[in-house]
C-alpha cells in the first residue's frame, strides 16, 4: 500500500507537469492553477466522466486508482458512443471530462466552446471478433464480405463504425452488415451471444472480452486506427478534480493502464 | 383551464337533482391546491411538445423527410406495428378470454406473468427474446437447425419484439372487458342451442367491441413507439429493422435536426390516431 501511494504521488506530480505545459492556454486551468496542484488531498467531489464505450474497462480501472489516490473524490462514468456523448455534452449534460474515441467527435464539442485544447492520450486499431466456436469459419477479413456471414458493425456516426469502414475501403471490400449497432460494446455483445458470425471491434475490446470472443487480426497494411482525445470541459461543475483526472489519464500511470488494456500510444 | 372542470360538472348535472347540480357548479372554480398542480402537470406534458414544434427545422423539413431512409423507417414502423397488432389480436384475445373465464388453478399467476412485459424494461425484454428466440436461444437454436431461419436482425424480429412488448396492453384491456361483460346474453344464446364457439364469435366479441378497439389502439401505439426490445433483439439496419424510434435515437447522435424532423412525423402520426379514434374510444369506454 505504501509503495502504491508513493507511485501515485509521483504520478500526481507528473500530472501537474503535464497540466502546466498542456493546458496553460485554457482559461479553465489558468483561473485556478493552484487548486489542482496544491495537494492531492485538497481534491474532493464527484467527477463526471463521459467516455467512449471502448474505454470502459481501462477507464473504470483508472477511476478506481484515482479515487484511491484522492480520498474524497468520486469518479462517475457515462460510457457510450462518442457521437452520442458529444451531442449530450453540447446539449448541456453535466459532464466534467470528455474522452472521445475520435478527434471528429471531440471537435464537435470544441466548436461549441464546451471544451478547449484536447490532448490525445491513446490510439486503437480494429480487429475481427468471432464467437469462440467460430460458426461461419471466419479466418480473414475477406470472409466478412461473404453473403452467408452475419456481420455486426457500429453505425457509421460512431468512431468504431467509421474506422471499420476505413478498413473495408483499404481492403477494397464491400461488407453488408446485418446490424449497425449503437456502440462497440453492443457489437461485442452480439458476437459473444453468438447472434452474429463476426463483428469488427477494437483490439482492446477483444482483449477485454477474454475467452467470450476470439480475435482475428486484421493485416496492418489495411488496418485503420483512431485517436482518443481527452479534455476537461470548460463548464465542468467540478473543475479541480476534473482537471486532476484528465492529468491522471495523461500521466505515466494512466498510460501503463491503457497499454495493459491494449491501447497504443497516440 | 375550464376544460378541466367542465366534464365532471356536466356529468353531475345530468345525473343529480338541479339543486345538487347548481351547488356543484357554484363550487366549479378549481381550488388552488388542485389547480396549481393540475396546471403544472398540463404544462409539463405540453411544453416538451411545444419545444419540438418551436425548434423544428421547418425550412429543411421537406428535404429531410424526402430522404429515402426516413421513408423506409416510417413504412417499416407502420407495417411492423400493424402486423404486431394483428398478431396480438389473433393470439391475445383468446388468451384474454381464458384469463377472464377460466376457473383453473394458477390462472392468476398466469395473468401476472403474461402481463409482466407491461412493467418490464423493454431492453430486458429484448435480452430475454435473444435468449429464447436468438440464434443461440433455447427455441431459436432449434428453429435455426430445422429451418435455417433466424429471427434477430430481420423484420420478423422487429415484429416479434413489438408483439412481446405490446400484446399485454391488448390482453389486459380485453380481459377487463370480458370480465365486465354481461354473461346473461351468452347464457341465453347457449340455451338457444348455439355452440360455445358461436357464442364467443356472435355474442361475446360484439359485446366488447369498443374494448377490442381500445386494446388494439393501445397495442398499436405501444408497438409503434417500441425501442428497447427492438434495438436489442432486432438490431439496427436501415430498411430492415430500423424503425422510426431507432432512427430518431441514432439521428440525434449525428444530425439533431433530422432527429427533430423524425420526431415531428411520429407526433403527427400519434395525433392522427388520437383524432381518428376520438369519440369512439376516448369518450365511450365501457365499464372496462
Amino acid at each position: 500500500m505504501r509503495r502504491s501511494a508513493l507511485t501515485l504521488t509521483a504520478v500526481a506530480s507528473a500530472g501537474l507537469l503535464l497540466a502546466g505545459c498542456g493546458s496553460s492556454t485554457t482559461s479553465a486551468s489558468s483561473s485556478e492553477p493552484s487548486a489542482s496542484g496544491s495537494s492531492s488531498s485538497a481534491l474532493s467531489g464527484t467527477v463526471n466522466v463521459f467516455a467512449a464505450a471502448s474505454l470502459k474497462d481501462a477507464f473504470t480501472k483508472l477511476g478506481r486508482q484515482f479515487e484511491a489516490a484522492h480520498p474524497g473524490t468520486k469518479v462517475v462514468f457515462n460510457f457510450g458512443p462518442s457521437s452520442g456523448l458529444a451531442t449530450q455534452i453540447n446539449a448541456g449534460a453535466p459532464a466534467d471530462v470528455f474522452a472521445s474515441a475520435s478527434t471528429k467527435n471531440m471537435d464537435q464539442v470544441v466548436t461549441t466552446g464546451s471544451a478547449a485544447s484536447p490532448t490525445s492520450f491513446a490510439s486503437n486499431v480494429m480487429e475481427i471478433a468471432v464467437p469462440p466456436k467460430n460458426p461461419a469459419n471466419v479466418t480473414q477479413l475477406s470472409d466478412l464480405a461473404r453473403s452467408t456471414v452475419k456481420v455486426a458493425l457500429c453505425q457509421k456516426a460512431v468512431p468504431c463504425g467509421a474506422t471499420a469502414e476505413k478498413v473495408f475501403t483499404n481492403a477494397k471490400l464491400t461488407v453488408t452488415p446485418v446490424t449497425q449497432e449503437v456502440d462497440v460494446k453492443s457489437v461485442l455483445a452480439k458476437v459473444s451471444l453468438g447472434e452474429v458470425d463476426a463483428g469488427v471491434v477494437y483490439v482492446t475490446d477483444v482483449l477485454a472480452a477474454g475467452d467470450k470472443v476470439k480475435g482475428i487480426e486484421i493485416p496492418t497494411d489495411v488496418n485503420a486506427s483512431t485517436k482518443y482525445p481527452i479534455a476537461t470541459l470548460t463548464k465542468a461543475p467540478n473543475k479541480a478534480p476534473a482537471q486532476a483526472f484528465t492529468d491522471y489519464v495523461l500521466s505515466a500511470d494512466g498510460a501503463s493502464v491503457l497499454t495493459a488494456a491494449g491501447f497504443a500510444k497516440p | 383551464m375550464t376544460s378541466i372542470d367542465t366534464p365532471p360538472a356536466r356529468q353531475a348535472g345530468a345525473s343529480r337533482s338541479p339543486e345538487a347540480a347548481r351547488s356543484v357548479q357554484s363550487r366549479g372554480a378549481v381550488p388552488w391546491p388542485l389547480g396549481i398542480p393540475a396546471l403544472v402537470a398540463a404544462l409539463f406534458l405540453l411544453v416538451p411538445l411545444a419545444g419540438l414544434l418551436i425548434r423544428a427545422p421547418w425550412r429543411g423539413l421537406p428535404g429531410i423527410l424526402a430522404d429515402s431512409q426516413v421513408l423506409d423507417a416510417l413504412r417499416l414502423s407502420l407495417v411492423c406495428a400493424s402486423v404486431a397488432t394483428a398478431v396480438s389480436f389473433v393470439l391475445g384475445v383468446p388468451l384474454a378470454w381464458v384469463l377472464a373465464r377460466s376457473q383453473a388453478r394458477g390462472i392468476s399467476v398466469l395473468r401476472a406473468l403474461v402481463t409482466l412485459p407491461l412493467v418490464l424494461p423493454p431492453v430486458v425484454g429484448g435480452v430475454a427474446l435473444l435468449l429464447a428466440f436468438g440464434r443461440q436461444g433455447i427455441l431459436g437454436r432449434l428453429l435455426d437447425e430445422w429451418t435455417g431461419i433466424t429471427l434477430p436482425f430481420t423484420t420478423a424480429g422487429v415484429i416479434v419484439a413489438e408483439t412481446f412488448v405490446a400484446m399485454p396492453f391488448l390482453i389486459i384491456t380485453v380481459e377487463g372487458a370480458f370480465r365486465a361483460s354481461d354473461r346473461g346474453f351468452e347464457e341465453a344464446a347457449a340455451t338457444l342451442g348455439a355452440s360455445r364457439l358461436t357464442v364467443f364469435r356472435t355474442v361475446t366479441l360484439p359485446l366488447i367491441g369498443p374494448s377490442l378497439l381500445a386494446g388494439a389502439v393501445l397495442c398499436w401505439a405501444r408497438a409503434l413507439g417500441e425501442f428497447g426490445a427492438t434495438i436489442t433483439f432486432a438490431g439496427n439496419f436501415p430498411g430492415r429493422t430500423q424503425t422510426m424510434p431507432l432512427a430518431v435515437y441514432l439521428a440525434l447522435e449525428s444530425d439533431p435536426d433530422a432527429a427533430i424532423a423524425l420526431s415531428l412525423v411520429l407526433l403527427v402520426v400519434s395525433i392522427a390516431v388520437l383524432v381518428g379514434l376520438r369519440g369512439r374510444w376516448l369518450s365511450t369506454g365501457p365499464a372496462a
